[in-house]
């Protein structure tokens, strides 16, 4: 099944579409929470998608690492149909990363221990290469003289920079992040921006959910603009601050910009 | 400018929040004093009267003239009745040590099949937490004796599984090691490994922190206590022999025999105990938060290595108190050891040693003051366990 989508995928020459997402349909409930969304995403290409709180942003990019169980349509991660088959769901956890709001750090792990327990446990990593490693991820993210202290001791903006650290030491070949700034005090924003902006310059694959149009405007190459469970409308930037097609679309900016 | 003077107005002193404070905690002292001088010459008066017998407990160094049952250190009629104490005080931390490792067992896996999303799983579950915390422990142990082990086959009938284990109404015979002469010197060569062991930690540690890589500390420990122990089990002549039981006329002979009072105990004990333990177990998995278990999937940990490496140790720091006091509760119930006859502290303490010295006030003092600082003793180590996980903030 796997080999046969991959062969069709290369005929069509669309080899580098890393995320597709056809027709992805989620309920909770009797509440449809995603209606046919379709969405491919390139290799080594930074999406942003805003929309109104409620609107199935999160519930869309949950669904693609299985947070959440799509109940219809194809969700394909670097090749691999993401069904119930768990060696499958497996594999695309282990190629994507996700930054969460609550950074849900580990708190009784220190951070250096957040950092090497994926990499030690589930790529089964030699305990003192897994610290290097992380060592250098912390360097690369500005903190590494956190490294033995507790989440707890941590500053909101601190926190979020460890739990990207936390991802990137699974090596993944993708990035989720939902809502990675929401719960942090205003001055500790753009530390963590910084960072994903240096991400996205070394060219991950990044799927970000987000309020910081600044953000959106200076690093998305494509925005995505969900509301009620859809996806509206797709564009660059330029396209959607200036020339926004839909008329929800325009509401939403003239709110929020 | 005006200067402000507000904190120097005083208030009333019925209304002075410190004042009051030491007033209410002067009451509070007054009122239990008086109280507990109150029952305590009420109890001094109380004695004269009646007995006229000064309190004394020069009884415990006279003979007892009894015998008990099962024990685990050597006893006959002919010895004291402090010996006699000791026999039921040593019951009763046998079955409760035994009991809690048991049920905290049984507990987690309980609790944690409660929490498993597999509906038969998780009702079977609910099923026995439901059945088993709802009906009388009284009513348990008697079951367990009455229904259970005292209907097995007598003994020249007995159940005989592999290894070989007879079960039988006199209780269930399983082979077991005997020391024999060279058990001391083999013990002495174990705590030489285990010290030998700690040396190598020790040096394991200051070469870990000079070239900054840490060596797996613990394993290193294993290895080394385990090869010093292997030495000495082959050098040594064989410091254990494995007894085996054998059934010999109306009665099993060697190996180790659990009675069936002592089992009939223990099993009441844990089931009972496990039920409430497997509620607190699923109460502190699901007092973690729920972020905590998605960003340990999202990073491809298995379900399993989720509950053992994020989970539980969240859970225990809200599991412990509670289990704590399911600890206390187990060694303390062991005390309706006396209703299906076997020797505990109470049983042989409460009721024989009481009745043929007539000696209340000495005898519930001991006892009391036992199963008090039994209980003191398990709560301090689990109030240091807990602390030692406690949650670093800033």
């Amino acid at each position: 099944m796997a080999e046969n989508d991959t062969a069709e995928m290369a005929d069509n020459g669309t080899a580098e579409e890393i995320i597709i997402c056809q027709d992805v349909c989620k309920w909770f409930g009797d509440f449809q929470a995603l209606k046919d969304c379709n969405l491919r995403v390139q290799a080594q290409e930074v999406v942003v998608i805003i929309g109104p709180s409620g609107s199935g942003k999160s519930t869309f990019i949950r669904c693609i690492n299985r947070l959440e169980e799509h109940q219809a349509g194809d969700i394909i991660v670097d090749g691999i149909p993401l069904t119930r088959d768990v060696r499958n769901i497996e594999q695309i956890r282990s190629e994507t990363g996700m930054v969460f709001q609550q950074f849900n750090l580990f708190p009784h792990l220190t951070v250096l221990e957040n950092i090497t327990l994926a990499p030690i446990h589930v790529r089964k990593m030699r305990k003192d290469e897994a610290r290097d490693t992380a060592m250098g991820l912390l360097n690369r993210v500005g903190i590494p003289e956190q490294a033995d202290k507790y989440p707890g001791q941590l500053s909101g903006g601190q926190q979020q920079r460890v739990a990207i650290a936390r991802s990137l030491a699974m090596s993944p070949k993708i990035m989720l992040f939902d809502e990675p700034t929401s719960a942090l005090d205003p001055e500790m924003i753009k530390e963590v921006l910084d960072v994903m902006q240096e991400l996205a310059e070394t060219g991950m694959t990044m799927l970000v959910v987000t309020h910081e149009m600044g953000f959106a405007r200076e690093v998305a190459h494509r925005i995505v603009f969900m509301d009620g469970g859809e996806i509206m409308e797709v564009g660059t930037p330029e396209h959607f601050f200036t020339n926004a097609q839909h008329e929800r679309t325009k509401l939403f900016l003239s709110q929020i910009l | 400018m005006q200067t402000i003077h507000a904190s120097q107005v005083k208030p009333p002193f019925y209304r002075d929040e410190r004042i009051l404070g030491i007033i209410s905690q002067v009451l509070i002292v007054v009122i239990v004093l008086g109280l507990g001088l109150f029952f305590f010459s009420n109890m001094i008066s109380g004695l004269r009267e009646k007995h006229s017998v000064a309190i004394s407990f020069t009884f415990l160094s006279q003979g007892a003239g009894f015998d008990i049952g099962e024990s685990l250190i050597e006893y006959s009629r002919e010895r004291t009745y402090f010996r006699a104490f000791v026999v039921g005080l040593l019951n009763t931390f046998q079955v409760a040590f035994l009991g809690i490792v048991i049920a905290t067992a049984l507990g987690i896996v309980i609790g944690v099949m409660r929490l498993s999303t597999n509906f038969l799983i998780s009702r079977i579950a609910a099923v026995y937490i439901e059945i088993f915390r709802n009906i009388p422990l009284l009513v348990l142990l008697i079951f367990w004796a009455q229904a259970v082990f005292l209907k097995l086959p007598r003994v020249a009938e007995a159940f005989v599984l592999p290894g070989p284990i007879f079960l039988s109404n006199r209780g269930i015979a399983i082979p077991w090691g005997i020391p024999t002469e060279s058990w001391g010197t083999f013990l002495i060569v174990l705590v030489a490994g285990i010290l030998l062991g700690a040396v190598v930690v020790y040096l394991l540690r200051e070469q870990g922190k000079r070239t900054g890589r840490m060596p797996l500390v613990t394993l290193w420990f294993i290895v080394t206590v385990a090869a010093v122990g292997f030495v000495g089990w082959i050098v040594l002549p064989q410091p254990l022999t494995l007894e085996q039981p054998k059934l010999e006329g109306f009665n099993t002979q060697g190996g180790k025999i659990l009675s069936q009072q002592f089992m009939a105990l223990l099993s009441g004990l844990v089931i009972y105990t496990a039920a409430f333990i497997a509620e607190v177990v699923r109460a502190g998995i699901q007092s973690v938060s729920k972020g905590q278990r998605e960003a340990s999937t999202a990073l491809g940990l298995t379900a399993g290595q989720t509950l053992r490496l994020i989970i539980f140790p969240q859970a225990l720091r809200v599991i412990i108190p509670p289990l704590t006091s399911q600890y206390l509760n187990l060694t303390k119930n062991s005390s309706l050891a006396i209703a299906i006859g076997y020797p505990d502290l109470f049983a042989v303490a409460g009721n024989t040693i009481l009745n043929q010295t007539g000696r209340e006030i000495e005898m519930f003092t001991m006892i009391m003051g036992t199963y008090l600082s039994l209980s003191l003793l398990t709560s301090l180590l689990m109030n240091m366990y807990n602390k030692r996980i406690r949650l670093v903030e800033r």
